[in-house]
C-alpha cells in the first residue's frame, strides 16, 4: 500500500470519465417541490402558485434550482451505480485505511430552471485525487468529483463537490495483508443486530472497520471478550491491544436452522475459534456448507463490511 | 453453638397455577393473581396474610402492582431475581431467607407470563441485543456474530460436549422421550396423551445442530405460585409442609449469561457445581439421596451436563448413566414426572418446583412413591439456582 497505490487507483477512475446517466426516479413535480420549499423555508411564490409563475418572468411554474441534487438522489434503500466515480474512490480509501469521511466544499452551478414533468439524469466523473494531506482530522485525501445533470442532452445543472478522507487518529495502520481481508457485504445490512459498544470495547470495532482483529492485552495477557480492569482486578493497569494474525481453529460450532435471524440467510454457520494467540472469538463460518465444518477445522479471519458505522469479524477455511 | 444454616427454617405451604397453554387470552397481571390465588388457596392462607412477595426481574408485574390486585395489604419484603430462569430456585431461597430471619411472615414467589402468544423466547431478541448495559455489551459479542437464540448459545456448547465425550443426538433424545412419557399421562400437560419415541426425536427438524425441535422446550402460557413461610408455621397449614432443606444459587469465574464461551472448558457447567455444593451440604445429603430429580430442561443436553456437574455421574458419563430406566418413576433417579418444561409447560422452572412440592406431599399425579428428598433446579447457562426440598 502507499500512495503510489491511490494515485494510480485515483488515476484510472479519472480516466474512465463520465459515469453513465441515471435518470431519476421520478420527473420535476409539485408534490416534491412543496415539501422542499416548506422545508427550506423559501417563500417565492413562483415556486407553487400558479397564478403568480403564469405573470411571472417563467411564464409558468419552476422549480428552485438548488434541487437539482434532490431529483436524483438514490433514496433510502438506494445503491451506488457499479461505475459511480466517488464509490470506486471511497472503496479505495476505505482498504487502505482512510474510513472516515467529511464533505468540505460543494459548488453548483445552474443554467437553466427546470419545470415540472421535465426527467433529469446524472452523471459524475472524478476530477481529483488530492493528498495525503495532513490536517486537523488527521492525515487524508481530497477526492473531488463533478456532477452534471441532463435532460436530453443538455446540461441543465454541475456541482463540483469535494470530500475528505481521512484516516480516525489513533488507527494503526494494518498490514497490507489484513486490509485485503475487508469485504463489502452490504447484503447483511438489513436489520443486522449492531454491537452495543462502551469505552471498554470500542477499540475492537474500529480494529474491525480497518481490517485488523485486535486483542485486548493486559501486560502479557491476553483477553477477549475485553474489559475496563486487568487480570486479578488490578486497576492500576491499563491495557493495549495486539492485532492478531487472524488465524486459528474451530473450538466449537453452530449450524442455525430457525428461526430467522436478521442480516443472516438461513442455514449459517457461527464458529468459536480459538486463536492461534490463545483466546477465542466468535464470528459466522462464511463459504463453506454446514457438511464440510468439524471442530478443528483451521480458519482465517475476514470482515464483512456492512455499512459505514459496522464491520463484522467473521471466518472463512483457510487457503 | 450451631452454625447457621437456612436448612429446615422454611417451607412451601401452597402452590398455584394458572392452566399451561399456548395464548391464554388475558394478561400477564391476571396470570399472576389467578395463580397466586389459588397458591394462597391451597394454603390456607388469605392475601391479607401476604407481607412478602419475589418474583424474576424478567416478570413483567411489579409486585405492588400484584398486591393491589390481590388486595394484599402492606409488604415488607419484595426483591427481583436476575438472569432469566437461573432465578427460579432463587426465588424460593429469597423467600426462605426473608422468612428465617423475621423480615417477612408469608412470602409468595411468583412468575407469570405469555410466553407463547406475547413475547416469544424462543425468537431473536433485538432487546436483548441492544440493551445498553453490561449485558449488552456481553452479547455484543455474540447477537451481531448469528448467536442470538436460546437454542444457538446451548447448541455452541452441546457441539463441544459430544465431541468431548463421544455422546450423540440420541443421548440428547432419551431426555425428550422420558419427559415425554411423563407428560403423556400428566392432564395439566400440554403433551398430556402424546408422548414421543427416540425415531420421533431423530426425525425432527433442525432448530440449531446439534439440537432438534424435540431437544427444545415448549414456549407456554401461565403463571405458577409458591408460598412460603416458617416451617413452623406450615406445620399449622392445611397440606404437608415441604421443607426448604437447601437452597442455594451459583455463578462461577467467567460467568456469562448463556454464552460462557472464554473458560478453558466449556462442555461444562461451573456455576451449577457451585449450587450442587451448597445444597449437599445445607441439606445434609448426597446425590444417592435424592429420590425425584426435577431438573431444568429448557433444552435436553443441560440435563446431561446437570447430572454430571451435580455428582450423580463422573463428566461425561451421563449418557451411559441414563440408560436402562434409571430416569423413570420407578428408577434409579426418577427425572421430571410432570413431564418438565419439554412436556408439561415452560414457566421459568416454577412448575417443576410446584412438582417436587406435590412429590413430597404424595399427590402428583405421577407419584414417586415414597418421595423424602426432591432436587430441583433452575435455568443453566445462566447465573442458577437450587433446591433440595424434603418432607417432615
Amino acid at each position: 500500500m502507499s500512495s503510489t497505490t491511490i494515485s494510480d487507483a485515483a488515476q484510472r477512475i479519472v480516466s474512465q470519465g463520465d459515469s453513465a446517466p441515471r435518470l431519476a426516479r421520478d420527473p420535476v413535480n409539485q408534490p416534491m417541490v412543496n415539501n422542499w420549499v416548506e422545508a427550506i423555508g423559501e417563500t417565492n411564490p413562483v415556486y407553487n402558485d400558479p397564478g403568480f409563475a403564469a405573470r411571472s418572468v417563467h411564464g409558468g411554474l419552476v422549480a428552485p434550482p438548488a434541487m437539482a441534487q434532490v431529483w436524483t438522489m438514490r433514496g433510502l434503500h438506494g445503491q451506488r451505480a457499479d461505475d459511480d466515480p466517488l464509490g470506486a474512490m471511497t472503496a479505495v480509501l476505505d482498504a487502505e485505511g482512510f474510513t472516515s469521511v467529511v464533505a468540505t466544499d460543494s459548488e453548483q452551478t445552474y443554467h437553466r430552471y427546470l419545470r415540472p414533468g421535465e426527467h433529469v439524469a446524472a452523471s459524475a466523473r472524478l476530477e481529483s485525487v488530492v493528498g495525503p494531506k495532513q490536517t486537523a482530522l488527521g492525515e487524508g485525501w481530497f477526492v473531488t468529483t463533478r456532477t452534471s445533470w441532463t435532460v436530453g442532452e443538455e446540461v441543465v445543472a454541475e456541482m463540483l463537490f469535494r470530500v475528505l478522507k481521512f484516516r480516525p487518529p489513533g488507527e494503526h495502520r494494518a498490514p497490507d495483508a489484513d486490509r485485503a481481508r475487508v469485504v463489502d457485504a452490504p447484503e447483511y445490512a438489513a436489520g443486522v443486530l449492531r454491537p452495543v459498544i462502551s469505552a471498554d470495547t470500542a477499540f475492537f470495532w474500529e480494529g474491525t472497520s480497518v481490517g485488523e482483529l485486535r486483542i485486548q492485552r493486559w501486560g502479557e495477557t491476553l483477553r477477549h471478550p475485553p474489559g475496563p480492569v486487568g487480570t486479578g482486578g488490578d486497576l492500576a493497569t491499563t491495557p493495549d491491544y495486539v492485532v492478531a494474525r487472524g488465524t486459528g481453529t474451530l473450538y466449537s460450532y453452530v449450524v442455525h436452522h430457525a428461526p430467522k435471524v436478521p442480516g443472516k440467510r438461513l442455514p449459517f454457520v457461527v464458529a468459536l475459534v480459538e486463536l492461534d494467540e490463545g483466546v477465542r472469538v466468535l464470528g459466522e463460518l462464511i463459504d463453506v456448507g454446514p457438511e464440510d465444518v468439524y471442530i478443528g477445522l483451521a480458519v482465517s479471519v475476514v470482515f464483512l463490511r456492512i455499512d459505514d458505522e459496522l464491520t463484522l469479524p467473521a471466518w472463512q477455511v483457510a487457503q | 453453638m450451631t452454625a447457621m444454616t437456612l436448612s429446615g427454617k422454611a417451607a412451601i405451604a401452597g402452590i398455584g397455577a394458572t392452566e399451561f397453554s399456548k395464548d391464554s387470552g388475558r394478561s400477564e397481571l391476571r396470570l399472576a393473581a389467578e395463580c397466586t390465588h389459588a397458591a394462597l388457596a391451597d394454603a390456607g392462607l388469605a392475601p391479607s396474610d401476604v407481607d412478602g412477595l419475589v418474583t424474576f426481574t424478567m416478570d413483567s408485574n411489579a409486585e405492588i402492582a400484584l398486591a393491589r390486585e390481590l388486595g394484599i395489604g402492606e409488604l415488607t419484603f419484595f426483591s427481583r431475581i436476575g438472569y432469566g430462569g437461573g432465578a427460579a430456585a432463587a426465588t424460593v431461597q429469597q423467600a426462605a431467607m426473608a422468612v428465617a430471619t423475621g423480615v417477612a411472615d408469608v412470602v409468595v414467589a411468583y412468575r407469570a407470563f405469555n410466553e407463547r402468544s406475547g413475547h416469544r423466547f424462543g425468537q431473536v431478541s433485538a432487546g436483548a441485543a441492544q440493551q445498553v448495559n453490561t449485558s449488552g455489551i456481553d452479547n455484543s459479542f455474540h447477537y451481531p456474530a448469528g448467536i442470538a437464540t436460546p437454542a444457538a448459545m446451548v447448541a455452541m456448547l452441546a457441539r463441544r460436549y459430544l465431541h468431548d465425550y463421544g455422546a450423540g443426538s440420541e443421548d440428547f433424545g432419551r431426555i425428550a422421550v422420558i419427559d415425554r412419557k411423563h407428560a403423556a399421562t400428566n392432564p395439566n400437560a400440554w403433551f398430556y396423551g402424546k408422548p414421543i419415541t427416540l425415531a420421533d426425536h431423530q426425525a425432527s427438524r433442525w432448530i440449531a445442530e446439534p439440537l432438534r425441535l424435540l431437544d427444545c422446550c415448549q414456549e407456554s402460557d401461565g403463571g405458577v405460585a409458591l408460598v412460603i413461610t416458617s416451617a413452623e408455621r406450615a406445620r399449622d397449614l392445611p397440606h404437608r409442609p415441604a421443607i426448604v432443606a437447601a437452597a442455594a444459587q451459583g455463578s462461577s469465574p467467567g460467568q456469562y449469561v448463556m454464552t460462557s464461551y472464554y473458560r478453558d472448558e466449556l462442555a461444562a457447567l461451573p456455576e451449577l457445581g457451585v449450587v450442587g455444593r451448597q445444597l449437599w451440604t445445607q441439606a445434609g445429603i448426597t446425590p444417592s439421596d435424592v429420590d425425584v430429580a426435577v431438573l431444568y430442561d429448557h433444552f435436553t443436553p443441560y440435563v446431561l451436563l446437570q447430572l454430571e456437574e451435580l455428582g450423580f455421574c463422573g463428566r461425561g458419563e451421563a449418557k451411559d448413566f441414563i440408560a436402562g430406566d434409571t430416569l423413570e418413576l420407578g428408577g434409579a433417579l426418577p427425572l421430571n414426572p410432570h413431564g418438565g418444561q419439554l412436556g408439561e409447560a415452560y414457566i421459568h422452572g416454577m412448575n417443576g418446583i410446584a412438582e417436587a412440592v406435590r412429590q413430597l406431599r404424595g399427590s402428583a399425579v405421577n407419584q414417586v412413591e415414597d418421595a423424602q428428598h426432591v432436587l430441583v433446579t433452575a435455568g443453566t447457562g445462566v447465573p442458577t439456582s437450587g433446591l433440595v426440598l424434603a418432607r417432615i
